[in-house]
């Protein structure tokens, strides 16, 4: 390999958080430094993931000992095929937001706190690289609280007061779960003694039995179904992603929420592995019938909401059911299906959350039942929207049709024929929320003529949409394109190596 | 009963440790002032750091020093001293990030608790 690229990893890490005081002191003297830098940093770090997944396809594995402790003494720093498609997934969508974030963060953010905001984001995108390239437990944990912080401060930004209460509520709540997932943890490492997560692997079934194990278990899985929002644990999730500034919302739903989940995979199939999951303590068949309550609940919540931005949140609680389900079935159909989920909703949710934060940019708009006639006035911004609602549905081609084939062909696979019909229940109570925005936006009447025409938003806030709402057909076209990362990342999930 | 007091007399530490957690979790939950929630919060956290570092304790360990070469001594597991060690750093921090937040809710409503914010909610 490459000696370059084995270097890459930590500076990852490392250049953007330097990146970040640079932006905070530079922005000091002169407001106006702080938004390049930032988006230099994130390009940077988007660069720098492609090289690794590139180098990575073949199945080849970056370890780095951070200081050149080994494990376990040492934190390690791994890149395999799983994280580092991850990686490019988070990254591009963060450089996308931090694109749309040049204009879109004046709706919600005073001039004053433009250089703090930008700081904290680049900290937030920061530490969710730092989660997806960690190879030890522990600084899994710091990396999640040092995103979490910087999410809890973003959320409490906005202009919007309410915000306030909103990042209150999320702080409590994601403290909870930091601490059942430290306390997990910690009994981890009474069990075995070690916090890397490959020798954890190594040397847990040796202890599978103990009742040390399942605490640590049960305690982790808790903690981080609270901090995906998980149905029933997702209550601080409709407020934040309601009252937090539209840039803020686009990032946690798109990347903090895909990161988290990611997390829950790598906890439970690389350090408990699949068969603890299913014989020394089964419990995926409780995440199935979860997972499926899960994306009824939040479906037909989302169809109860007249709220844009509270509907597309219900909706993302319904959606990361999918992905749970996927946990459930274990097999690699259904396990390719979630990894490619985690992509797909990853841009379909970023497009219709950039649309959201446009229209209230645009006409201050927030409920659904105020967007009538809005085509005429944005077409293209709704053209976006009704092209990422279609992939949410899962309109063939589109991703959100790929990754729904795939899960609903793992559960078949299973024998899992109820639970099949519940994705597709599913998808038909999506194409209920969906139809109601573009039923109005399309063939509802416009109101007030003098509001006229030409509303489409600035160019930065339109080209990443435009690119989101492309990338969820071409993506859908050329699945082979993920599936060729995604299947391998599923096998290994699965122990094939 | 002489095993259970057995029980209690060896692992009390551990008792300890649970039901401070639960008075953190109390607060969190029952307490409608904000800054008491943040207080909870910090009790929970202490628990558990208080967790950590009694697990790590070896029966007659001293501190973790590095000694000169021919001398040696039976020392209590640094490792979770460490991660406590950042473990406060991050609790702190959020204190930090949660108090700014209660401020600002007091600036903007007037009100430190959930009852006087839900009228205040009411009322707009």
């Amino acid at each position: 390999m490459n000696a370059v690229i084995s270097q890459l990893p930590p500076l990852l890490i490392v250049v953007p958080i330097l990146g970040a005081l640079l932006a905070l002191l530079l922005g000091k003297w002169k407001r106006s430094f702080a938004y390049p830098i930032t988006l230099a940093m994130i390009g940077f770090q988007f660069a720098v993931s492609l090289v690794l997944m590139e180098s990575v396809m073949d199945g080849e594995v970056i370890h780095y000992y951070l200081g050149g402790w080994p494990p376990p003494l040492g934190i390690e720093l791994v890149i395999d095929s799983f994280n580092s498609f991850v990686l490019v997934v988070i990254l591009a969508l963060a450089l996308l937001t931090a694109v749309w974030a040049r204009e879109g963060a004046d709706l919600d953010i005073v001039p004053e706190k433009r250089v703090s905001f930008f700081v904290v984001f680049q900290l937030l995108v920061t530490g969710l690289c730092g989660m997806a390239v960690t190879g030890d437990l522990f600084n899994l944990y710091v990396f999640l609280e040092i995103s979490s912080i910087a999410a809890y401060t973003l959320v409490a930004a906005g202009r919007n007061p309410r915000s306030l209460i909103a990042g209150f509520n999320y702080l409590i709540l994601g403290s909870i779960a930091a601490g059942f997932i430290v306390l997990g943890i910690g009994y981890l490492y009474i069990a075995t003694g070690t916090l890397n997560m490959g020798e954890l692997a190594v040397m847990l079934p040796a202890h599978y039995g103990q009742a040390t194990v399942y605490a640590a278990f049960l305690f982790m899985m808790i903690g981080f179904s609270i901090k995906v929002a998980f149905f029933p644990l997702h209550l601080w999730l409709p407020d934040a992603y309601t009252e937090a500034p539209a840039a803020v919302t686009i990032l946690i739903a798109t990347a903090t929420s895909k990161v988290t989940a990611y997390a829950m995979l790598r906890v439970i199939f690389s350090v408990f592995t699949l068969q603890y999951v299913t014989e020394s303590f089964p419990v995926t068949e409780l995440v199935l019938i979860i997972a499926a309550v899960a994306i009824i609940a939040g479906a037909v919540l989302a169809i109860a909401q007249d709220n844009l931005k509270r509907m597309l949140a219900y909706s993302s609680i319904s959606q990361m059911g999918y992905i749970m389900f996927a946990l459930g079935v274990a097999n690699q159909a259904a396990l390719a299906g979630g990894i490619l989920h985690i992509m797909a909703h990853a841009v379909m949710k970023g497009c219709l959350f950039m649309v959201a934060g446009m229209i209230i940019y645009r006409t201050g708009f927030t409920a659904i039942r105020q967007l009538s006639g809005l085509s005429r006035r944005m077409p293209v911004a709704c053209a976006a929207f009704a092209l990422a609602g279609a992939s949410m549905i899962g309109i063939p081609p589109t991703i959100g049709f790929m990754s729904k084939y795939y899960l609903v062909l793992g559960a078949v696979v299973a024998g899992e024929y109820l639970a099949a019909a519940v994705l597709l229940a599913g998808s038909l109570l999506a194409a209920v929320y969906i139809w109601k925005v573009i039923e109005v936006m399309y063939f509802g009447d416009v109101h007030d003529e003098d509001l006229g025409g030409g509303l489409e938003a600035p160019v930065s806030m339109m080209v990443p949409v435009i690119i989101l709402a492309a990338s969820c057909l071409l993506l859908g076209i050329f699945v082979e394109l993920p599936l060729e990362v995604v299947g391998p990342a599923a096998a290994m999930l699965l122990g094939g190596d | 009963m002489e095993n259970l007091l057995a029980f209690i007399a060896t692992r009390y530490i551990y008792i300890m440790t649970i039901i401070l957690m639960m008075i953190g979790l109390y607060a969190l939950i029952a307490k409608k002032n904000l800054v008491k929630k943040v207080i909870g919060l910090n009790i929970f956290q202490t628990a558990i750091f208080l967790f950590y570092i009694s697990f790590s304790d070896v029966d007659g360990g001293t501190a973790p020093i590095f000694l000169p070469d021919g001398v040696s001594a039976t020392y209590v597991n640094p490792i979770p001293h460490v991660l406590i060690l950042t473990a406060i750093v991050v609790g702190l921090a959020i204190t930090a990030v949660a108090l700014a937040i209660v401020v600002g809710i007091y600036e903007e409503y007037q009100v430190t608790g959930e009852d006087g914010l839900q009228e205040v909610m009411k009322r707009q």
